[in-house]
């Protein structure tokens, strides 16, 4: 299971990339496994509002479906497009054509928003899982 | 991401097959399914249920629970616990009934082979062995017929697919052309003795192959050896589960259960209601039969790709008609399709010409309705 270390995680397995307003989100590796294959993923419009630990989209497995929560506040600038029609993206490169939306964050004061994980920490959380 | 339709899993550690720690080797995903951990996929299942498609999946089904009747009244003994006639069935041959309880529920679908004149195989769903080896051993008394749970017995691994009778051809002792679709035969697989039965739950052409459980993993070793040619990889019940979905086969739990009789699930055929002598449920059934059906089974493919799951609620008219009992991305179809239970006049509502656009037909996706189109079952059909 990849866990790359320049990102922040979710306890609910999204990932976010910050550069300095603008974030990019995914789900990991460990929750695409879990998942198994991808079939459709529901982000939200660009232009809408996203809020910290809230459902904003979903994501259709062949087995299961479960609820995609934004990581941070802000709005969504731009959509992965790609991921309509190659949902398997999320599943063989979680971390790189498989992101998700991007985010205008709210603030910027340079710190990590609250509530999210280091690669560490997420890296733990995930071995209490198993 | 939270789940919000995975099953629970159960307590108690969950007990290995003769084939466990090849999954572990082969790197599987293994999940808590009734009871034993099996392989839910090896990598892709959408992969995996492709390739049983188009050319041959190796399963491993040693979870299903196995029970022989034998004893000169063993036909005499199952003819009265089964929904079926096995004593009319000749020896080599299969047949897919039902135990039913009393009251025409269903305890669970069965196949049963018959192997001799005074023997026979009974195959039971996992989550269901217990129940049905209580059943079937309060119904043998008083008859000259002897119940054994074999299921420790049998490695069970199914070879499933178009290519699944070339591949097996090089590795056996008998001559496939011979052997009918629900039939089985004592053969030799890559030299070991195994009975060899043309049957399966993914709507191919196929094998299942009862081995003795020290036999498992030289034997799953040999088939994907003489397989990898032909396109032959390991699969998983995730794959196993939406391949009899589009094959139309019912599940268990899904389709089935103690409060459905055979006839809600268009299963009528499997009761033998004129059999001679009774047996148990039969009253009940015999009622059932001539009632009007209280619900009926029917096929629904989605135009969203959001996906009907097990529990969500049909519409007909903007109001609730009936329940989806299975439901998943179909790889063959490219759409999302559904098994469900609807109310009786709902299948001649949304085929009704003169209502036609109304599109009176849909399911819950979540607080959503996404509309529906009724389709005949099954979904998909082999060209044979």
């Amino acid at each position: 299971m990849t866990v790359p270390s320049e990102l922040y995680y979710t306890p609910e397995h999204e990932w976010v990339a910050i550069s300095g307003s603008s974030a990019s989100v995914g789900i990991t590796d460990h929750a695409q496994r879990a998942l198994g294959d991808v079939v459709f993923v529901s982000v939200p419009a660009v232009g809408a509002r996203v809020s910290s630990g809230e459902p904003c989209g979903e994501v259709e497995s062949t087995k299961s479906v479960s609820d995609l929560y934004s990581p941070v506040d802000g709005e969504v600038t731009e959509v992965n497009a790609e991921i309509d029609d190659d949902p398997g993206l999320v599943n063989s490169d979680p971390y790189g054509s498989g992101w998700l939306f991007k985010v205008k964050l709210d603030e910027t004061d340079g710190d990590v928003p609250p509530g999210l994980l280091s690669a560490s920490e997420y890296t733990a959380l995930t071995q209490e899982d198993e | 991401m939270t789940d919000s339709a995975t099953a629970a899993g159960q307590p108690a550690a969950p007990r290995r097959t003769p084939l466990t720690a090849v999954h572990e080797q082969l790197g599987a995903s293994l999940t808590d399914f009734a009871g034993w951990l099996m392989p839910l996929r090896y990598g892709s299942e959408t992969a995996e249920h492709n390739a049983v498609r188009t050319a041959a999946g190796l399963f491993d089904l040693s979870h299903m629970g196995e029970f022989s009747v034998t004893g000169s009244d063993a036909a005499a003994a199952l003819d009265y616990a089964l929904t079926g006639e096995p004593s009319a069935l000749k020896p080599g041959r299969a047949r897919y009934t039902m135990i039913s309880a009393e009251d025409g529920g269903v305890i669970d679908d069965l196949i049963v082979y018959r192997l001799a004149d005074a023997e026979f195989l009974i195959v039971a769903n996992a989550a269901n062995t217990g129940p049905v080896g209580a059943a079937l051993a309060e119904r043998m008394a008083g008859f000259d017929a002897t119940l054994t749970d074999r299921t420790d017995d049998y490695a069970l691994i199914a070879v499933q697919g178009p290519r699944s009778a070339a591949i097996l051809a090089a590795r056996t002792s008998i001559k496939l052309a011979e052997v009918k679709y629900y039939a089985s035969y004592p053969a030799q697989v890559a030299g070991r003795a195994v009975l060899l039965a043309r049957t399966g739950y993914t709507g191919e052409d196929g094998f299942e192959i009862f081995a003795a459980p020290q036999d498992a993993e030289y034997l799953w070793a040999e088939l994907g050896k003489a397989g990898a040619g032909d396109g032959l990889i390991p699969a998983g019940l995730a794959a196993r589960d939406t391949l009899r979905l589009e094959a139309g086969m019912p599940l268990y739990g899904n389709e089935l259960g103690r409060d459905i009789t055979p006839f809600d699930a268009g299963l009528g055929r499997v009761v033998k209601l004129d059999k001679p002598g009774g047996f148990v449920g039969r009253d009940a059934l015999a009622q059932r039969a001539q009632e009007d059906p209280a619900r009926q089974l029917v096929g629904l493919t989605l135009q969203s790709r959001r996906v009907p799951r097990h529990g969500y609620t049909v519409l007909s008219g903007g109001q609730p008609a009936g329940v989806v009992t299975s439901g998943a991305p179909s790889p063959t179809l490219g759409v999302p399709i559904a098994m469900a239970y609807v109310r009786p006049d709902v299948p001649a509502i949304a085929t009704d010409p003169t209502r036609a656009g109304t599109a009176d037909l849909a399911v819950d996706v979540r607080g959503r309705a996404e509309p529906a189109t009724l389709v005949e079952l099954p979904f998909y059909r082999r060209r044979s």
